[in-house]
């Protein structure tokens, strides 16, 4: 796919919003349309936040409410000044003559917007997340047109972010689409057993390295050695000496929570008699 | 498009006969979130509240029956402007007017703010709570705590006055009979109510999709053995509220003692009162008008109990945290320790 242009860096909190709006189309609408806000930088555009805008479209002619947009993106510039608009998205396959209208709107606003399209109705069976930017084509002086290039689309995760999707992937999984949020030692359980099973897999590579139904691979040899190395040699005493002194503070910390805790519960006794 | 209409209305449906199904204490049942929501609280607090600043927002969504529906959020502003008074009430007003025009629910269901190390209860999230809850009687504040998530797994986690706390803040009476009556613990202060996070199909695809796309490597956070730091801070706090505590024991402990000796001066006042009084009679002369000792001896002013109710309630908090940690970390050293078992 040629890259002319930028690379578009998306949050996942962008794409959730605009599947989320477009579940509240109103009725009749096919689509859904609205800005996107984010930072421009020399290379890429990183978009990280946007809000739908309601607008009406039939075969001949669309209209989109300005006022509604001018006025959300104020508001929510007063809560991140830094955000600029940097384009617009639609929910849908294609790119549709109302496309070009609308991406001119977008230029008076943006300098070189970019055009999202997200396919929410499925057509080809994938979502097909696309963004696009405009370059002018045609005759110069004659006729001209636009066309919209398509640009390479990268997904970025700040850490907190990365966390919250791993929980709704796991949500995904769950038979009622719905989870409630684990503590304590079942989370340690659950990665533990997440870095078992990738054990498990590398274990049954090598066994069939072995046993010669794979031929060996020097790349992934050199990984496994890594990994192997990873572990660090410390002497039998010493490890005891280090984990025995974890334990022993984190058991005192214990012990000093729940001795606080008994006080302020005989507190609130001896208060209330 | 019928498709996801369709989806949305089986998934509000399932959700509610299940909702049906849960634990059996009525009207608490779980809330449903969007997926949205949390990451756009995520994201609010990641780019606009990085050190010990609070972010906060507004909740919006539905309520079914007695039942609760989250279904979007938006952030507020940063106190600090330099308009102090910034109108939040015009920015909220704005922004709800404009959500209704996208079919956005723009019922005002509860507010987030993220917490630092979870230190959240204090007399102002009292405050902003109670107006929610007097206002709408299902709503909950959502307690974002951003530190926990970024060691491995989200915490988010919704709380509601209890029934109690509201009649107390109602009466507006802190005193100490006034939460007597009541017989408020501070664990009864907040009860927490459980989350779900409810996905659309939509989501569900979406999320398919990302996992095939993103290539970011797995970070394993959650199995991170250094934990000196995070304990050291979350003593730190604690300890800080244990002296804060301790004060406000010593200042109850002067008023009962205040109270006590004056108690026995009134006694004793009386006490002389009479023997002048039979003195006199004796004596043949009219009794001494009776005084009103109460006006002589004014009692002490009984120091406020809502702070210390508050105080022990964060100290609970903060060590109700501190053993989730501890325990998860015994857990990943015994998990070391096997590592290493094997190598020796």
């Amino acid at each position: 796919m040629s890259v002319y242009g930028p690379v578009v860096k998306i949050h996942p909190v962008v794409l959730a919003s605009i599947g989320d709006s477009y579940e509240r189309r109103n009725e009749g609408a096919s689509r859904v349309i609205g800005t996107l806000l984010g930072t421009v930088d020399k290379h890429s555009v990183e978009v990280t936040n946007c809000f739908s805008v309601p607008h009406n479209e039939s075969e001949d002619e669309v209209a989109v409410d300005m006022e509604f947009a001018k006025n959300m993106y104020e508001l929510h510039k007063r809560v991140s000044p830094s955000e600029v608009i940097v384009g617009w998205y639609a929910t849908g396959f294609e790119i549709t003559e109302h496309s070009v209208l609308i991406h001119e709107y977008y230029s008076r606003e943006a300098t070189n917007p970019i055009h999202l399209t997200m396919d929410c109705a499925l057509q080809s069976g994938k979502m097909n997340i696309r963004a696009y930017v405009s370059a002018p084509m045609g005759v110069p002086g004659k006729t001209v047109g636009v066309m919209f290039t398509p640009l390479s689309v990268k997904y970025k995760y700040y850490d907190t972010e990365r966390i919250g999707v791993e929980l709704l992937q796991r949500t995904r999984d769950a038979p009622n689409a719905s989870s409630g949020l684990t503590s304590d030692l079942c989370q340690v359980g659950k990665a533990a057993s997440r870095v078992q099973d990738m054990l498990a897999t590398v274990l049954t590579y090598i066994e069939d390295v072995l046993s010669g139904k794979q031929g060996a691979d020097n790349s992934v040899g050199r990984y496994l050695m890594d990994l192997v190395n990873k572990v660090p040699k410390i002497s039998a005493e010493d490890f005891e000496t280090m984990l025995n002194s974890n334990i022993n503070d984190l058991l005192m910390v214990t012990y000093l929570a729940n001795l606080t805790q008994a006080q302020i519960a005989l507190n609130e006794k001896i208060v209330v008699l | 498009r019928d498709v996801a209409k369709r989806a949305r209305m089986s998934s509000a449906a399932s959700s509610a006969t299940r909702a049906g199904s849960l634990n059996g204490r009525p009207g608490r049942s779980c809330i449903p979130i969007g997926p949205h929501v949390v990451l756009k609280m995520i994201k609010h607090y990641q780019e606009e509240g990085q050190g010990t600043e609070v972010v906060q927002g507004v909740l919006l969504g539905l309520v079914v029956e007695d039942r609760l529906e989250i279904t979007n959020c938006f952030p507020f502003p940063q106190h600090t402007e330099d308009d102090a008074d910034f109108d939040e009430v015009q920015y909220q007003m704005e922004m709800m007017r404009s959500l209704r025009h996208v079919n956005i629910d723009h019922l005002h269901v509860g507010w987030y703010q993220s917490t630092y190390y979870g230190s959240f209860v204090s007399r102002a999230l009292l405050d902003s709570q109670f107006s929610y809850q007097h206002a709408i009687e299902e709503s909950v504040v959502l307690i974002y705590d951003p530190i926990k998530t970024a060691q491995g797994s989200l915490s988010l986690k919704a709380y509601r006055l209890t029934p109690k706390l509201m009649e107390i803040c109602k009466e507006k009476d802190f005193s100490a009979e006034g939460l007597k009556k009541a017989m408020i613990g501070f664990e009864h202060m907040f009860e927490e109510v459980p989350i779900v996070i409810k996905n659309s199909h939509l989501i569900n695809v979406l999320m398919w999709e990302l996992e095939e796309k993103s290539t970011v490597a797995d970070k394993h956070e959650l199995l991170n053995l250094s934990s000196s730091n995070h304990l050291e801070k979350s003593l730190q706090l604690l300890m800080d509220r244990v002296d804060d505590m301790s004060q406000d024991i010593v200042k109850y402990n002067t008023y009962s003692r205040n109270l006590s000796k004056q108690q026995q001066q009134k006694h004793q006042y009386t006490q002389r009162r009479q023997q002048e009084n039979a003195q006199r009679q004796t004596r043949g002369e009219p009794p001494l008008p009776e005084e009103d000792i109460s006006k002589m001896f004014k009692p002490p002013q009984p120091p406020p109990r809502m702070d210390t109710l508050l105080i022990a309630g964060q100290i609970n908090n903060y060590c109700q945290n501190v053993k989730e940690f501890t325990s998860q970390n015994l857990g990943k050293l015994f998990l070391a320790e096997a590592l290493q078992g094997h190598n020796s």
